[in-house]
C-alpha cells in the first residue's frame, strides 16, 4: 500500500495549532454543558418532588423528550429550528459571536440536565420514607430533615451514575460536529481533508479523546470509593 | 406541518426508494435491528470472556471494553468510514461503515450488560453444575447463559433503543437514513426548519419512547418471574 506513518506532518504548525484549538472547544463545550446541566438538574429534581401535578408534568415530559430523542437531533433542533423563530437581528448578532458553540452548549446542557435529574430523583426514590418519617418524629424540621439525613445520602447514592453522565457527556460533545462546532471531532476531520494523513489524525484524536476518558474514569473511581454509602 | 408531512411523509418513512436506495424510517429500523443482531454473538462472547477463568481473555476483553468507553462514536465512525477501506483496499457502503461502527461500540456496552447478567447469578448455579458433572461448555450454554440472557432481555431492548439514536450519526456519513433523508428536506424547504426537525424528533420519540416502556414492562415481568410472583398470580 506504500502508506507510511508521518505523525511530524500533522503534529506541527497550522496542523497542531488546529487540533490544540479543537481540544480547547471540546473542553470548553464539556465543562460549561456540565455545570449548567448539573444546576438545572438540581432545579428540576425539587420541582418535581413538589407535590403539583402541572409542573412534575412538565419536567416529567421533558426529561421524556431528551431520553427518546437522539442527542444529534436535539442539536439540529436548537441550531436550524430554534434559530427561525428568533428575530433576524438576534439571528445576525448570535451568527457574529459563534451561534454554533451557544446552541451546542444550550442543547448538551439540556440534555445532560434531564438524565442528571433522573439519577438524583433514583438517588433520592431509594432511600426508605421510614427515614424522613423518622428525622420529623425526632424533631427536625422538613428542610432540617433533608439537609441532615435524606440528602447526605441520595448525592451519594446517585454518584455512580453522575460519574457516568459525565464521561458519555464528554464524548458526546463530538456531536456538536454535527452543526459546524469546531470542536476535537471537525477539526480532525478538517485536518485530515487537508493533510490527507488519515491515520495520524484520527490517531492523534482518539488518543485525546482517550487520554480525557481515561482521566474522567479514573477520577470517577476514586470519588465513587470515597463517597460510598457504607451503611446500606 | 401537515403539508410537510403530506409531501414528504412517504420519503420521511422510506427515503428516495422504490426510484433509488431505500432510505428513511425503513433504513433506520434495519440498520439498528442488523446492528443489534450482529452486535448480540459478539457481546456474549466479551461477556464470557470477562467472567471467566482465563486471564488473557479477561484481560483482553476488559482492554476492548475500556478502550471502547472511552471513544466517541463519532470517532469510530470516522475511523470505519475514511480509514478501514485503506486498510482493506476496497471501498464500502457508508451503510455498511455505520454498521460496523454500532456493532464494535455496542459489543462492548451490551457485553457488560450480559456480564452483569451472568455475575447476577447466584454461584451455586455453576457449583451445581459441576457437581453434576457438566463441563464447562454444556454448562456455560445449557445453564448459565439460558438464565442469564433470559433476566438481561430488558436491558437488550434497552440496548436498541441506543442504538436506534446512534444511527442518527449516519447523517454525518451521507448514509441516507431518516436524520439525513429530514436534513435533505430542510435544505428543500428552508423556510420551515422548526416544522421539519420537529417531525424528526417526534418519529424518534415514538419509536424509543414506545421502546422504553417495553423495557420497563419487560423489567417489571421479569422480576416478577424471578421471585415467582408471576406464577402465583398464575395458580390463584
Amino acid at each position: 500500500m506504500g502508506y507510511q506513518l508521518d505523525f511530524g506532518k500533522v503534529l506541527q504548525g497550522e496542523y497542531l495549532e488546529l487540533i490544540l484549538q479543537g481540544v480547547q472547544t471540546t473542553m470548553v463545550l464539556f465543562v460549561l454543558s456540565w455545570v449548567i446541566g448539573l444546576v438545572l438538574a438540581i432545579v428540576l429534581t425539587v420541582v418535581r418532588a413538589i407535590e403539583f401535578r402541572p409542573t412534575q408534568l412538565l419536567v416529567a415530559a421533558f426529561v421524556e423528550y431528551h431520553r427518546n430523542v437522539p442527542v444529534l437531533i436535539q442539536l439540529f433542533v436548537w441550531y436550524f429550528g430554534f434559530a427561525v423563530v428568533l428575530p433576524d437581528a438576534v439571528n445576525d448578532y448570535l451568527n457574529d459571536i459563534g451561534a454554533e458553540i451557544g446552541y451546542a452548549i444550550v442543547a448538551l446542557a439540556l440534555n445532560k440536565a434531564a438524565y442528571m435529574s433522573e439519577d438524583f430523583r433514583s438517588g433520592m426514590r431509594s432511600i426508605h420514607p421510614a427515614q424522613m418519617e423518622a428525622a420529623r418524629s425526632i424533631g427536625l424540621t422538613y428542610l432540617g430533615a433533608m439537609r441532615w439525613v435524606i440528602l447526605p445520602q441520595a448525592w451519594r447514592l446517585a454518584l455512580p451514575a453522575l460519574l457516568g453522565q459525565t464521561l458519555i457527556l464528554f464524548k458526546g460533545t463530538s456531536l456538536a460536529a454535527g452543526i459546524g462546532v469546531a470542536e476535537l471531532s471537525y477539526q480532525a476531520r478538517y485536518v485530515e481533508e487537508q493533510s490527507f494523513r488519515i491515520f495520524e489524525v484520527y490517531g492523534i484524536a482518539t488518543i485525546i479523546y482517550m487520554l480525557i476518558s481515561f482521566a474522567i474514569m479514573w477520577l470517577s473511581s476514586v470519588l465513587s470509593n470515597r463517597f460510598r454509602l457504607r451503611v446500606k | 406541518m401537515l403539508e410537510i408531512l403530506r409531501e414528504y411523509g412517504l420519503m420521511l418513512l422510506i427515503g428516495e426508494y422504490p426510484h433509488g436506495k431505500l432510505g428513511g424510517l425503513a433504513l433506520t429500523l434495519i440498520i439498528s435491528v442488523a446492528s443489534l443482531i450482529v452486535t448480540f454473538p459478539c457481546a456474549v462472547m466479551i461477556a464470557l470472556a470477562r467472567t471467566g477463568q482465563s486471564r488473557i481473555f479477561k484481560a483482553l476483553a476488559g482492554g476492548f471494553v475500556h478502550s471502547v468507553r472511552a471513544i466517541p462514536l463519532l470517532m469510530l465512525i470516522f475511523w470505519a468510514y475514511f480509514a478501514l477501506p485503506l486498510v482493506i483496499g476496497f471501498p464500502i457502503d457508508a451503510t455498511y461503515t455505520l454498521i460496523i461502527a454500532i456493532v464494535i461500540y455496542q459489543a462492548a456496552y451490551l457485553g457488560e450488560i450480559i456480564a452483569a447478567g451472568i455475575e447476577g447469578l447466584p454461584k451455586g448455579q455453576t457449583e451445581a453444575a459441576k457437581a453434576l458433572g457438566l463441563g464447562y461448555v454444556p454448562t456455560t450454554f445449557r445453564v448459565i447463559l439460558p438464565q442469564a440472557l433470559f433476566n438481561v432481555i430488558p436491558g437488550i431492548v434497552n440496548q436498541l433503543t441506543t442504538i436506534i439514536k446512534e444511527t442518527s450519526l449516519g447523517s454525518i456519513i451521507a448514509v441516507s437514513e431518516l436524520s439525513y433523508v429530514m436534513l435533505q428536506v430542510n435544505s428543500n424547504e428552508v423556510t420551515k426548519p422548526l416544522q421539519i426537525f420537529g417531525i424528526l424528533a417526534a418519529t424518534y420519540f415514538i419509536l424509543c419512547f414506545v421502546l422504553s416502556q417495553a423495557t420497563g414492562w419487560l423489567e417489571r415481568r421479569i422480576a416478577g418471574k424471578r421471585t415467582g410472583r408471576v406464577v402465583v398470580e398464575a395458580v390463584a
